[in-house]
């Protein structure tokens, strides 16, 4: 066992880290997040001259094949800045999906676009009634000559307003929630019938329900096989928890350190409230809370690429079930420990604690994924 | 033992029912069962529809214009008006400011001040909390100094909720900074937010609302008689104050309302096709969440049959605790029970009659909002961890 980072993710990490600190303060993404995209293109104009935009993509594409352990540092350090770019939707989940079940084609065609920072793209999955199930798809793709033509609405997809293109899931076979029949296409953003309303999230990332009508794609737009996508959303989904689960290592780690410095310089009744033991003790709670949550998304980047989706399936959601919890006890501890400086938008302890709640949210909550881990 | 309610009080409940069922408006009630905010004219149309009724100000002694009822009855009025929608009391002046004027208040301020609060007419704000002085409330810092036949106030204030909509306050104000022990130093002042050299400042919330205020005093001159009672003594009023405060904090009724909504909403989500509700796990969630809430309601009804027997301080410090912990469950629940249609942030579902076109369904868009909110509960009126410390000592430790 070696848990140490190696070169490789050192640098990431300083990289990652220096342009956060210099490129994204507090009034920095407030501006950003307010501006009418709610992101920044010079910001991701340089993740993509760093490099970060292409850890995994093929270097022959333009990226420099690394490893999902690469990205989890990078991930870490944008937990830490509350970085509110589309980078999971685009770089973890979008390319991912594209590099292991696109064709040479498709691959050429969006993957240097993405490293790049040219392409965004989005996973456009959930549906107003699907809740977390990935197989529940009531979107409808028939094939009709040399096209297939897409009608229904994904709700909730991250990333969806800023995206260039959307990876859609949509049955082909099968009624609304059998596990057979779903089939991923790419959509280009302005394609004939495509509607997206963006918005942002409660955490200040942004989302966008998306509304397909009579939108024609090429048989050539279709992603993987026929009928058989569920494995591709669920590869997808699985990867976009583990990014998530390390960037809310980042989140935890700021949220414990801001709230410690906190306990160590208010004072109340004459000495910094650090003193009393029952907020030490809270203290502790939330840092044993951040160390596990730190083992389990160490477990779960491990699995990502695991071959036998059980094991997989196993992992990541023990993973994601770990987070979901600790990512209360430090997000709830933290708000309580400030006491009312902490309820307040102009202070970043708020903004973390968000983060964290949409975090426990985003692609199933504890007990969603205690099932699945049961099931596994 | 019986714990059955008598014939009179149920006959009560009918008839309070039946009167907020009748003259609560639509528009009110559809807010607040939604979450969403209520506007200032909101509160002030229905205190008044409660005073043209004389049911504005229940805790009142009758000879101050209160209706005359028992404990059982106030406690049962306030269940019934949060159950049924109605806005919660604007409680600084009524329901904490009032109960010190009663007890220490000149005849001339309770004749001017009392019938203009069970009103609204006068709306307070409550400026105790400080930059520096939250939990440790003693070490406030802004000065009150006599000068002639005025008091001349400078300092600041911090979390001074409504101020925005507020047309007075009750402030505390150190007078006499060489005092043995900072408490004895302290003295509490009534006037209006409309005199030169007050400045008040929005702070906003997690929730991305409008509560909360700073307030800066700037060579603020009130009269001589803007003082409550003595001198040096405005410690003793805030504490009898801030008891009021703890007891009504329980929010039984209000969690209630909300327990329900859980249901119902809980009812209509599904999961794999099967109602949330119906899944083991949340339905467990639910089941101990609900049971949590039968106990606090009866010790509530304990605590208050028990009144003038014990020594009633301590059962109002653990009503605090629990109520405040339930609220917080509540709203995680509810959170919970969306998924991922707690995500979208759209301010219009907070404000008016909601949103046009929620982005989810109609009942999502408030309740992260309403979660982050709530987590203030076991922060102000006395943090928790505050509330803990004073029931430790009570037991002797
Ligand atoms: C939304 C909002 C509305 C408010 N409205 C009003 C209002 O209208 N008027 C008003 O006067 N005030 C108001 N308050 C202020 C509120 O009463 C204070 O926030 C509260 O008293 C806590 O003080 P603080 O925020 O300074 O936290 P601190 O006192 O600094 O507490 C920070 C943490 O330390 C803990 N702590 C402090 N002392 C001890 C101890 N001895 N032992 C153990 N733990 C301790 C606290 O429990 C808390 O967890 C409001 C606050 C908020 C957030």
């Amino acid at each position: 066992m070696d848990f140490a980072l190696t070169e490789t993710q050192h640098l990431l990490q300083d990289t990652a880290n220096r342009l956060v600190r210099e490129r994204y303060g507090f009034e920095e993404r407030k501006k950003i997040l307010a501006s009418p995209a709610g992101s920044s293109p010079e910001l991701w104009a340089s993740f993509a001259e760093l490099g970060l935009l292409g850890i995994e993509i093929a270097e022959r594409f333009g990226g420099s094949e690394g490893g999902f352990h690469d990205l989890a540092v990078v991930l870490d350090a944008f937990g830490r800045g509350l970085v509110a770019e589309p980078f999971v939707p685009t770089v973890v989940m979008g390319a991912g999906l594209i590099s292991r079940a696109g064709s040479e084609a498709q691959k050429a065609a969006i993957l240097p676009g993405v490293a790049a920072g040219t392409l965004k793209l989005a996973l456009a999955y959930g549906e107003r009634r699907s809740r977390y199930s990935l197989n529940h798809v009531e979107t409808t793709a028939k094939a009709d000559g040399d096209f297939y033509v897409i009608d229904g609405q994904k709700s909730v997809v991250l990333g969806g307003d800023a995206a260039d293109q959307l990876i859609v899931s949509a049955r082909t076979a099968g009624k609304a929630t059998d596990p057979d029949g779903i089939s991923l296409f790419l959509v280009e953003r302005g394609a004939a019938g495509v509607a997206i309303r963006g918005y942002p999230t409660v955490d200040g990332t942004r989302a966008a329900e998306v509304t397909l009508t009579g939108v024609r794609v090429a048989k050539t737009a279709l992603l993987g096989s026929e009928d058989q996508g569920l494995g591709l959303v669920d590869y997808a989904v699985d990867r976009g928890i583990a990014a998530m689960c390390n960037e809310a290592l980042g989140v935890m780690a700021a949220l414990n350190e801001l709230t410690l410095e906190y306990l160590k310089t208010r004072v109340q009744f004459g000495r910094p409230i650090g003193k009393f033991q029952v907020l030490q003790h809270r203290m502790v709670d939330m840092e044993m809370a951040l160390e596990q949550a730190k083992s389990m998304a160490i477990l779960a980047a491990a699995h990502v690429k695991d071959g036998d989706p059980r094991s997989r399936a196993k992992a990541i959601s023990a993973a994601k079930v770990q987070i979901g919890k600790s990512g209360q006890v430090v997000g709830r501890g933290a708000i309580q420990l400030h006491g009312g400086i902490g309820m307040t938008e102009e202070y970043i302890a708020a903004h973390f604690f968000k983060r964290l709640t949409a975090i426990e949210i985003c692609f199933g909550d504890i007990d969603h994924h205690l099932a699945r881990f049961a099931r596994s | 033992m019986d714990l059955t309610y008598p014939d009179e009080a149920k006959s009560f409940a009918d008839e309070v029912r039946a009167f907020v069922r009748e003259k609560l408006p639509h528009a009110i009630r559809d807010k607040v069962m939604n979450g969403r905010e209520l506007e200032r004219d909101d509160n002030v149309a229905w205190q008044r529809i409660l005073h043209a009724r004389g049911w504005a100000t229940p805790a009142w002694p009758a000879e101050y214009g209160g209706p005359g009822w028992t404990t059982l009855q106030r406690h049962m009025f306030a269940e019934i008006l949060s159950e049924e929608g109605a806005p919660a009391f604007i409680p600084f002046g009524q329901e904490m400011l009032a109960p010190v004027l009663f007890a220490v208040g000149s005849r001339e301020q309770q004749q001017h001040f009392l019938p203009r609060i069970a009103t609204l007419e006068y709306w307070f704000c409550q400026g105790f909390s400080e930059p520096g002085a939250g939990s440790d409330l003693a070490s406030l810092k802004t000065r009150a100094v006599l000068e002639g036949d005025q008091w001349v106030i400078n300092g600041q204030k911090m979390w001074t909720s409504t101020a925005q909509n507020g047309t007075h306050i009750f402030l505390l104000a150190r007078t006499d900074p060489a005092a043995p022990k900072p408490q004895m130093g302290i003295s509490m002042f009534i006037f209006p937010l409309a005199v030169p050299g007050i400045t008040v400042r929005p702070i906003i919330t997690m929730d991305g609302e409008h509560h909360t205020n700073e307030v800066f005093f700037e060579d603020v001159r009130v009269p001589k008689d803007a003082i409550i009672g003595e001198p040096n003594k405005g410690w003793d009023y805030a504490k009898l104050l801030l008891g009021h405060e703890r007891t009504t904090i329980a929010r039984v009724g209000q969690s209630k309302r909300q327990l329900k909504r859980l249901k119902k909403i809980a009812g209509e989500e599904m999961v794999d096709g099967v109602p949330l509700l119906e899944t083991p796990s949340f339905r467990d969630k639910v089941a101990a969440l609900e049971i949590e809430l039968m106990s606090l309601d009866l010790s509530v009804l304990r605590m208050i049959a028990g009144e003038g027997k014990n020594a009633p301080g301590n059962e109002a410090n653990m009503v605090k605790i629990k109520g405040s912990e339930i609220q917080q469950r509540v709203t995680e629940l509810l959170v919970e029970a969306v998924g991922p249609a707690a995500l979208p942030y759209d301010r219009a579902a907070m404000h008016g009659a909601g949103s046009e076109d929620p982005i989810g369904p109609d009942y999502a868009g408030t309740l992260a909002a309403s979660y982050f909110m709530t987590r203030v509960v076991t922060i102000y009126g006395g943090s928790n961890e505050i509330q803990r410390n004073i029931l430790a000592k009570s037991l002797g430790l």
